[in-house]
């Protein structure tokens, strides 16, 4: 059923109404999509909401709730070739395949994200120095168009819609189906170095030295540390465990999995819980319990991939205000910018949790597609008094250094800012310009940075 | 798009000569640059208050407003919305008068209960429809002190904001869950060129300090700002002040 529902991403700012359609099959997508044109508001797809800022909101117009959808059409075990709805979560991709001996090609921080969301973000993980991003592991996708039509786009078949669409952010048509290539798997279990870092210059030199040895790596900063300790890190990096690696008790289930949410946050954090004093507790004991070095341990996947997700809602523990990410990359040669980023932020005093950096790989012919060689960068935020300023500063800092910000994390930048760190925008506009003329495809991020 | 951190991208002035609007605009230019709306009868005033905007940074369009028109509101309104969405709108306009006149001319008075609170009232349909159909933005409403309690050196002017008050109150009740919020602003005396030549009421203010309390004020989703923020206990007080002393106080 129809509902005006008041829609929010995952940092819980600036909610808008829209009409929410749960949707089961192409014939329900198109009858909302034309509604939405004779509206006059337009539509976007949602999946599962993990996107920061409102990229899955539109007000005042349609909506389209894709879980619904969520079946898997077929897959081939020898290829690990899969073809799935959009509406699928990565969660029980995972569910269905682990046991089978395949995995996902590319998991970002959370399992609960859907297959349209993860191509319409085009999102990375922990191997995208060795993988790339989620849409280089899709053969194609079936994208219902403004005029109603479906179209199977692949990288071949039409590369330029294909790009457009990876990392679109919905803005190109609704993502119906995809087939997505999965990544064969001995165990369930994760081989795990750890390492810890005292500050920024030999966080930076362990991961340039050493990335290329581990097909999953990522270091947790702690923001708050300043001067020689600034950028002190824990350096998490493996991969998968070959059935001869894992120790022989688990070596007649080796591919058990489960990955279940284990507690709930209740909603009733007062604003202003994290304070600077508590969040730098945190990390100061967060740091000293991580082992200097440590080799070879292994961990389930819930745990080296997703350690939020044991936490339902914990987004609500930023209070009722809410919070961003800001997530940015800086090109290889401009750690400088990177580390006046860093700097800025520890002095600004942001009560963050640990932040995220890791070392990218090569990009991909994405038009918005945000992963791009170099240094990324994530933390969370709780808004606060100044920070709008500081981070259109921080913004300045980034764009000077030719880096850019990530589109599923934003909900805050300034338009011309965005147009300065993506030079391909003016492509991606003229392809939906061609796919959809009358711009029935729309969002709150679309009107916010006039996409 | 008002964006997560309360930032607009678009604001439509009603009245937008006034001091307080043009304070408004340049306060939010000192941030980000957006698209400015004035929207104004057409002066030599209006011409200059463009170029001082443009200077600041904005994308300017000017459009006509009469408030003694009762067509020009939902002209303004479709002008400013075909340029996009309106996140903010400050309705920004009123007048004095001149309480020896309007004591005795009952012409006066209907034209200034046209000018001060028909002419909001009217906008502020016209704004909320636009903004319930966009499903998100703020409105700024321009109400007094005067309005708390009428004082007999200005009831009329402060006949009408009560008026005003009471209907963007009512309004922002209307409007909860449709993604538009309404924000009452009540600023003591301001020293502007509405208040030129009168002589300074205690806790007097500013155009600047009245812009960054609404500014805040959007940012935060509040309904209701007092300028200077002590008004609110000065007024609180007088509100029950027994009418026989009330009546003899000085101003």
């Amino acid at each position: 059923m129809s509902e005006t529902t008041l829609l929010n991403g995952w940092g819980r700012t600036a909610p808008t109404p829209a009409v929410l359609t749960p949707v089961h099959d192409d014939a329900e997508v198109r009858a909302v999509v034309q509604a939405a044109a004779a509206a006059g508001r337009g539509v976007v797809a949602r999946g599962l909401a993990r996107s920061y800022g409102d990229a899955a909101q539109n007000a005042g117009g349609h909506v389209l709730d894709m879980t619904a959808a969520d079946a898997v059409l077929a897959f081939d075990a020898e290829t690990g070739l899969v073809d799935v709805e959009a509406g699928i979560s990565l969660d029980e991709l995972m569910n269905r395949f682990v046991p089978q001996g395949f995995f996902v090609p590319v998991t970002p921080g959370t399992r609960l994200v859907t297959v349209g969301g993860a191509i319409g973000a085009d999102i990375h993980g922990k191997n995208h120095h060795v993988a790339g991003s989620f849409a280089q592991h899709v053969r194609w996708l079936d994208l219902l168009t403004a005029d109603g039509e479906v179209r199977r786009v692949g990288p071949e078949s039409d590369p330029d819609l294909f790009w457009a669409t990876a990392g679109g952010m919905g803005l190109t048509g609704v993502i119906l189906r995809a087939q997505v290539q999965l990544k064969r798997i001995e165990s369930s279990r994760c081989l795990v170095d750890t390492d810890r870092t005292p500050d920024l210059d030999s966080l930076m030199t362990l991961l340039a030295e050493t990335d290329h040895l581990y097909e999953y790596s990522v270091a947790w900063i702690d923001t708050l540390a300043k001067g020689k300790r600034m950028g002190r890190s824990v350096v998490t990096r493996g991969r998968f465990a070959t059935l001869d690696e894992l120790p022989a008790k688990r070596r007649a289930d080796p591919l058990k999995y489960h990955g279940s949410i284990k507690i709930s946050v209740p909603d009733v954090f007062p604003p202003g819980l994290l304070n600077l004093a508590t969040v730098a507790a945190f990390n100061e004991v967060w740091y000293r319990k991580a082992p200097t070095r440590k080799r070879d341990q292994l961990q389930s996947i819930p745990t080296f991939f997703h350690p939020l997700d044991a936490v339902g809602g914990w987004n609500r523990i930023y209070g009722p205000r809410g919070f961003v990410q800001y997530q940015v990359t800086v090109p290889f040669g401009q750690e400088e910018a990177m580390r006046e980023v860093l700097d800025r932020l520890s002095s600004f005093g942001t009560a963050s949790f640990l932040a995220v950096l890791k070392r990218f790989g090569p990009g991909n012919p994405g038009m918005l597609s945000y992963p791009s060689p170099g240094w990324t960068l994530a933390l969370d935020i709780p808004v606060m008094k100044g920070l709008a300023g500081l981070l259109d500063s921080l913004d300045e800092v980034v764009v000077a250094a030719e880096g850019r910000t990530y589109l599923a994390k934003d909900s805050r930048v300034r338009p011309e800012t965005f147009a300065a760190m993506y030079p391909r925008l003016d492509d991606f506009r003229a392809i939906r310009r061609r796919v959809d003329p009358d711009g029935v495809f729309t969002s709150d991020l679309a009107r916010r940075l006039s996409l | 798009m008002i964006d997560a951190l309360g930032s607009p991208s678009s604001l439509l002035l009603v009245g937008g000569t006034s001091d307080i609007a043009v304070a408004t605009a340049r306060r939010y230019l000192q941030e980000r640059p957006l698209r400015v709306v004035v929207a104004a009868r057409d002066t030599p005033r209006r011409a200059a208050v463009a170029d001082e905007l443009t200077a600041a940074g904005a994308a300017v369009e000017v459009v006509d407003f009469d408030a003694d028109d009762a067509g020009s509101p939902e002209r303004v309104v479709a002008a400013a919305a075909a340029g996009g969405d309106i996140d903010v709108a400050v309705v920004a306009f009123g007048q004095l008068g001149d309480q020896d006149a309007l004591a005795t001319d009952p012409a006066a008075a209907a034209a200034l209960g046209q000018v001060n609170y028909v002419a909001p009232v009217v906008v502020g349909t016209v704004l909320a429809n636009r903004m319930r159909s966009q499903g998100h933005g703020a409105i700024v409403a321009l109400s007094s002190v005067a309005g708390e309690r009428a004082r007999r050196s200005n009831y009329v002017y402060g006949s009408t904001k009560a008026g005003v008050d009471a209907f963007y109150s009512g309004l922002a009740d209307s409007l909860v869950g449709t993604g538009v919020s309404v924000l009452v602003v009540r600023p003591g005396f301001v020293r502007s060129k509405m208040t030129e030549g009168l002589p300074e009421a205690p806790l007097s203010t500013t155009p600047e300090a009245v812009a960054e309390a609404i500014v805040t004020g959007v940012r935060k989703g509040r309904h209701t700002v007092w300028v200077p923020g002590a008004m609110r206990f000065v007024m609180s007080g007088l509100r029950h002040t027994p009418r026989a002393v009330f009546r003899r106080l000085p101003f």
